[in-house]
């Protein structure tokens, strides 16, 4: 699954090959020297935003912790030294994307990891790697630096930045109330700044080579690359499975053809992962940019791509993700304990064909009842992929209403 | 004043949905449920000292008042 694939075949549209890649081989120029303000001017101008899945502006996160936050009172700055993490946990089952880059290029994300723990003074920089990611290249690339990598347990929330946290300040990996953010007391109590790793290494290459090499890539309202995974309900129908860097506002036939999927046989692609969102065959030219994926309720996420085929059942996909979601609740909050297992179990229903109209109704009613009420966006995450999963598939759940499905017929 | 939910704290007792039905009502497990669409509501003036009641009758501290 963690394969490099060798690119996609239109150049144009799709990030090339080369040392100023993400996934390059040589980046053998130094990172120069940033102060605070410069830093924050840079990844502004470039629009750098989070890979790892909220997309939230970098240049944001970073004023958050550099004391120059307009909201705190700005005759005196916080002098408290932050403490940086790089975010390779990695939980979503469908990504390989950090893992690959935490192979591949180690450097560059040890490169960004120091850059931003030099520039903000901070007391930590800590790159936190989840159980299934070898870290051997990377502990390497970090030695005779202040980077320490720790290894740490996993899980779809552990990579969620207080859970993340909470697991490096010695508690169980588990998401707090949201009330104080992370970038207010985190690590050792201290702000703290989480970034993804490929946002890390994404970070090291706007530094070297500037924000208008960045832009060059991308659309303007978001620019640059990212790391796609890409993955298929078969084998046959995603021949080469694995991590490629595309151009933001690549469409996502562009991506599907480079990783060899049978598009015909293609019904929809999950964009995002688990906590992501179905775009139909009909619209596979749509872009991989926020814009682009919006009217879908999708976003480029950590820039997962998962094909279904058309001979699969939707509903029994759909009910086994929801079942998987349930059982990776942190069990901390009733809504999510409680709701998640009883939506599962209700898609479970669905999936039988010749299930009861009332079902629609009870995933509907449960879906709006978990939305908003936990510490962490576990259960609104899970809702979104279900509220996607029931709009892009209306004509199949009628079809089971009506006691046949394509799939149980083959 | 908003309303605010510690979720990791909150085992559903049902105090708060109980002294501020006006606000709060609970939901199929009887875990507390706003019934606005806000995640933490605002609190009308009139309601502040229920409010203050529900807070002070949760035995785990999970509901509290900010601002």
């Amino acid at each position: 699954m963690t394969d490099l694939l060798p690119g996609p075949d239109d150049p144009t549209v799709a990030a090339p090959r080369g040392p100023d890649r993400l996934l390059g081989p040589d980046h053998a120029a130094p990172i120069p020297q940033l102060d605070t303000t410069s830093l924050l001017a840079l990844v502004e101008e470039a629009g750098l935003t989070g890979r790892g899945g909220a997309g939230f502006p970098t240049a944001r996160k970073l004023l958050s912790v550099s004391g120059r936050s307009s909201g705190l009172s700005s005759g005196r700055a916080r002098v408290t030294r932050p403490v940086v993490v790089g975010n390779a946990m990695e939980g979503e089952p469908l990504s390989h994307k950090d893992a690959v880059l935490l192979t591949q290029a180690p450097h560059l994300v040890v490169e960004g990891l120091v850059l931003l723990g030099t520039t903000l003074r901070a007391r930590r920089m800590v790159l936190a790697v989840g159980p299934e990611i070898q870290t051997g290249p990377v502990t390497a690339a970090a030695r005779g630096t202040r980077v320490e990598v720790r290894q740490l347990t996993g899980g779809f929330v552990a990579g969620q930045e207080s859970a993340l946290v909470n697991q490096l300040n010695g508690r169980a990996g588990v998401p707090t109330d949201p009330l104080v953010p992370v970038f207010r007391r985190g690590v050792d109590d201290r702000p703290t700044l989480v970034l993804n790793a490929e946002t890390l290494a994404q970070l090291a290459l706007v530094a070297r080579y500037g924000p208008a090499w960045f832009r060059a890539q991308g659309t303007t309202a978001d620019p640059g690359t990212f790391l796609t995974t890409i993955s298929g309900s078969d084998r046959s129908l995603v021949r080469h499975p694995g991590v490629l860097e595309v151009s933001r506002g690549t469409t996502l036939r562009t991506a599907l053809k480079a990783a060899g999927t049978d598009l015909p046989r293609v019904a929809a692609v999950l964009v995002g992962g688990y906590h992501g969102a179905w775009v139909p065959a009909a619209a596979l030219d749509t872009p991989l940019s926020r814009d682009g994926l919006r009217p879908f309720g999708a976003s480029p996420g950590a820039g997962v791509l998962h094909a279904l085929a058309v001979e699969a059942c939707p509903l029994q996909t759909a009910a086994a993700v929801t079942h998987y979601l349930a059982g990776q609740s942190a069990r901390q909050c009733g809504p999510c304990l409680n709701g998640l297992p009883r939506i599962a179990q209700t898609l479970r229903g669905l999936a039988v064909p010749g299930a009861s109209a009332e079902l629609v109704v009870e995933v509907e009613r449960l879906r709006v009842l978990v939305t908003g009420r936990g510490a962490c966006a576990h259960p609104d995450g899970t809702a979104r992929f279900v509220a996607s999963t029931m709009r892009i598939f209306s004509r199949h759940v009628e079809d089971h209403l009506k006691g046949y499905c394509h799939a149980a017929t083959r | 004043m908003r309303l605010h939910v510690d979720w990791t704290r909150c085992d559903g007792h049902g105090a708060c949905a109980e002294l501020l039905p006006e606000l709060m009502d609970t939901d199929d497990w009887g875990f507390p449920i706003m019934r606005g669409e806000e995640r933490d509501p605002a609190v009308a003036v009139a309601l502040e000292n229920h409010a203050r009641r529900a807070v002070k009758a949760c035995p785990v501290q999970a509901l509290r008042l900010l601002g």
